[in-house]
């Protein structure tokens, strides 16, 4: 068991799969002489050469419906959209057409296809590089969108959405990918569905996803020293949703509160709220409680950027809302 | 070309004629639904292209007037019909409807409603054709409308950089919907428009089925050698409005005449009869064997064929037999 940083997790589990099973291909922006914006790539070129290892011009709908086309007939690819931004400009290809042709081909045709982008706020990205966005590809029949919070999901996840049948959407996060976290040395695969309790407690339930479970769980340590004992829940997979998780939770400690770096409407706590009111509104002792972004474009001064985005005091605060401390 | 397959050609543009014709009727009736989009007037192009590549084998893929090009793929006409009728027997069992005909078992990789979209997944199954090292193709058929998406210049510039064994076939018919040409698109020789990515391209008649046959024939040879895409133009034009809900009036009736004159399947049978090979009593047989054929089994089949069962509604949206190691439960995650 090694301790590896986030990029290196991912880069490992391309290697791996590149290693396993010849009609795995990678593509996108800068990700083989270049070595990859966020190194996740690095080196691959030179192991497995241009034709599996393709760089790709600016043209991010084209390159991922190249992607597509060819995981139909039966190559792997893994895309990497530099930003999630830039997937914007892929959505027709990706919505329209990889969510779809499952469906509308009766079964009959499949898109293996995995797409890798990092979302969210960094140091002063300013607006068109700060999208988190993944309330829009989680409303999205015939997708599967996961967002591993540490290491051993980004490489599991990773090996998974290579080997499954179906498009995965896998959201990183700008901040994340010097993270380090503990994986095996032996192969691992994570499944693509599942929320995890990362943190148990018996007084109030804190969901996130992506970089927020950090936020989480940095919050329930500040609530364990006012004598609360916070239950962390990472969603891990926005689409499909484990709803059992979440209702076993709150049945459990009766409170709740949903951290995400979105803004709110329409949003993954609309959603997980949605979810709680259907499957287990009479757990409640409290109204359940959204931290989330300002809804506003993120802005580039750093005292706004921040003032923009939750942060763990936000987390901490809704909590002790939550319980009926403040 | 033998006697015999020169025929069998006039056939098979009577058969798709008469098939899209009686698509019309059964809309008509509303045996059919959602939107329509006709082929008649353009048969030659796609029964030419496909008659010199190697269907079953190669890889096509179009936008939504996709009945005749999934037919003339391998797709048998009853399950084209079918799947109008929004039936299980379908070829996409009755959950793509008109615009959607898929039948991966010949390689017809299905028809999309997104104008512009197929150009980069042609170009994707090239890349698989060429990743995998086989003498397939992938041919991708659309109209001159789609040449003005982004996802025309995007491709033809990456299948361009990395020779991708995919040939562009764009059907000019003039219109994008109900816009002519000349007022939506600033070079109206399409094949014009390629030359900013280093691909060959060339212009031909498309309702001269001997002409479509004889250039699509250097297209694909090229495009198998390896030597990289080829983009091809024909000249055509259909009968129909765009689809049901469009009568064709921004159209002007000399121009319709005009066309009328050169419809591929009236030129392809004068040069037959000239050829001495079909006599006007063969084609009236022709014609109600045709008929007797596309009554009998294709409409027959769609009628008593079984509708999807609505608890199979949520089948196909993601793989329906996953493989628990990637998709889960995950283990050991008790709250």
């Amino acid at each position: 068991m090694a301790e590896i940083a986030y990029w290196e997790a991912i880069r490992r589990a391309h290697e791996e799969e590149l290693n396993n099973d010849p009609n795995v291909i990678v593509m996108g922006e800068d990700i083989g002489v270049a070595g990859g914006t966020y190194k996740a790539t690095l080196g691959l070129y030179d192991t497995f050469g241009e034709q599996r290892i393709i760089d790709t011009p600016i043209s991010e709908n084209s390159f991922t419906g190249i992607a597509i086309g060819a995981s139909m007939a039966g190559l792997r690819p893994i895309v990497e959209i530099m930003s999630i931004n830039f997937a914007l400009l892929a959505l027709d290809t990706l919505i329209n057409a990889a969510a779809k042709i499952r469906y509308m081909s009766g079964g009959r045709a499949s898109c293996p296809l995995v797409m890798r982008t990092p979302g969210g706020t960094a140091h002063q990205l300013a607006a068109q590089h700060s999208a988190r966005l993944a309330r829009m590809f989680m409303s999205t029949s015939g997708l599967r969108v996961v967002t591993p919070r540490g290491p051993l999901d980004a490489y599991g996840m990773l090996k998974s959405a290579v080997r499954c049948n179906d498009p995965v959407i896998i959201i990183e996060h700008e901040q994340m990918y010097n993270l380090r976290g503990e994986v095996p040395d032996e192969e691992t695969f994570r499944p693509l569905e599942g929320a995890e309790v990362v943190r148990q407690g018996k007084d109030i339930t804190l969901i996130g996803y992506n970089y927020s479970v950090h936020l989480c769980l940095q919050a329930a340590d500040k609530l364990a020293k006012d004598g609360i004992d916070a239950e962390v829940i990472d969603l891990r997979a926005l689409k499909p949703l484990d709803r059992e998780t979440i209702r076993r939770s709150v049945e459990k400690t009766h409170r709740v509160v949903i951290a995400e770096e979105d803004e709110a409407p329409v949003g993954v706590g609309a959603e997980i709220i949605a979810i709680i009111n259907e499957d287990c509104f009479f757990a409640l002792d409290a109204q359940p409680i959204r931290i989330h972004a300002a809804d506003v474009p993120v802005p580039y001064n750093a005292k706004l950027e921040k003032a923009a985005i939750p942060n763990v005091d936000d987390v901490y605060q809704g909590a002790l809302k939550a319980v009926g401390k403040i | 070309m033998k006697a015999s397959d020169r025929k069998r050609l006039l056939r098979e543009m009577i058969f798709y004629r008469r098939f899209e014709e009686r698509t019309f009727e059964a809309y008509m009736e509303r045996k059919v639904g959602g939107f329509l989009h006709l082929y008649s007037g353009q048969e030659s192009v796609a029964t030419g292209v496909l008659e010199v590549a190697r269907p079953g084998h190669d890889y096509v893929i179009t936008g939504y007037r996709d009945h005749v090009h999934a037919i003339k793929a391998g797709a048998p006409a009853r399950e084209v019909m079918a799947e109008l009728y929004g039936k299980e027997t379908g070829s996409s069992k009755g959950r793509g409807g008109s615009m959607h005909i898929f039948d991966p078992s010949v390689n017809f990789m299905g028809g999309y409603a997104l104008v512009g979209q197929p150009f980069p997944l042609a170009a994707g199954l090239a890349l698989a054709c060429k990743h995998k090292g086989t003498d397939q193709i992938a041919i991708c058929f659309l109209g001159d409308g789609a040449n003005n998406q982004g996802t025309f210049h995007e491709t033809l510039n990456m299948a361009s950089v990395w020779k991708l064994p995919v040939l562009f076939v764009c059907e000019n018919n003039l219109y994008a919907i109900g816009t002519r040409i000349e007022r939506s698109t600033a070079v109206t020789d399409q094949y014009k428009r390629v030359c900013g990515y280093d691909i060959p391209s060339s212009q031909h008649d498309g309702q001269d089925i001997d002409v479509v046959m004889g250039s699509a024939r250097e297209a694909v040879n090229h495009v198998r050698s390896g030597k990289g895409p080829y983009f091809i133009e024909y000249l055509t034009y259909r009968y129909r409005g765009h689809s049901m809900s469009d009568s064709g009036a921004y159209r002007s009736k000399e121009e319709e005449k005009q066309w009328s004159k050169r419809d591929p399947i009236i030129l392809f049978t004068d040069k037959l009869k000239d050829e001495g090979l079909i006599k006007d009593e063969d084609i009236k047989a022709m014609e109600k064997e045709i008929d007797d054929e596309i009554e009998n089994d294709c409409i027959k089949f769609s009628e008593e064929s079984p509708e999807p069962k609505v608890e199979d509604l949520h089948k196909y949206v993601l793989d329906d037999n996953p493989d628990p190691r990637w998709i889960g439960p995950l283990q050991n995650n008790e709250a």
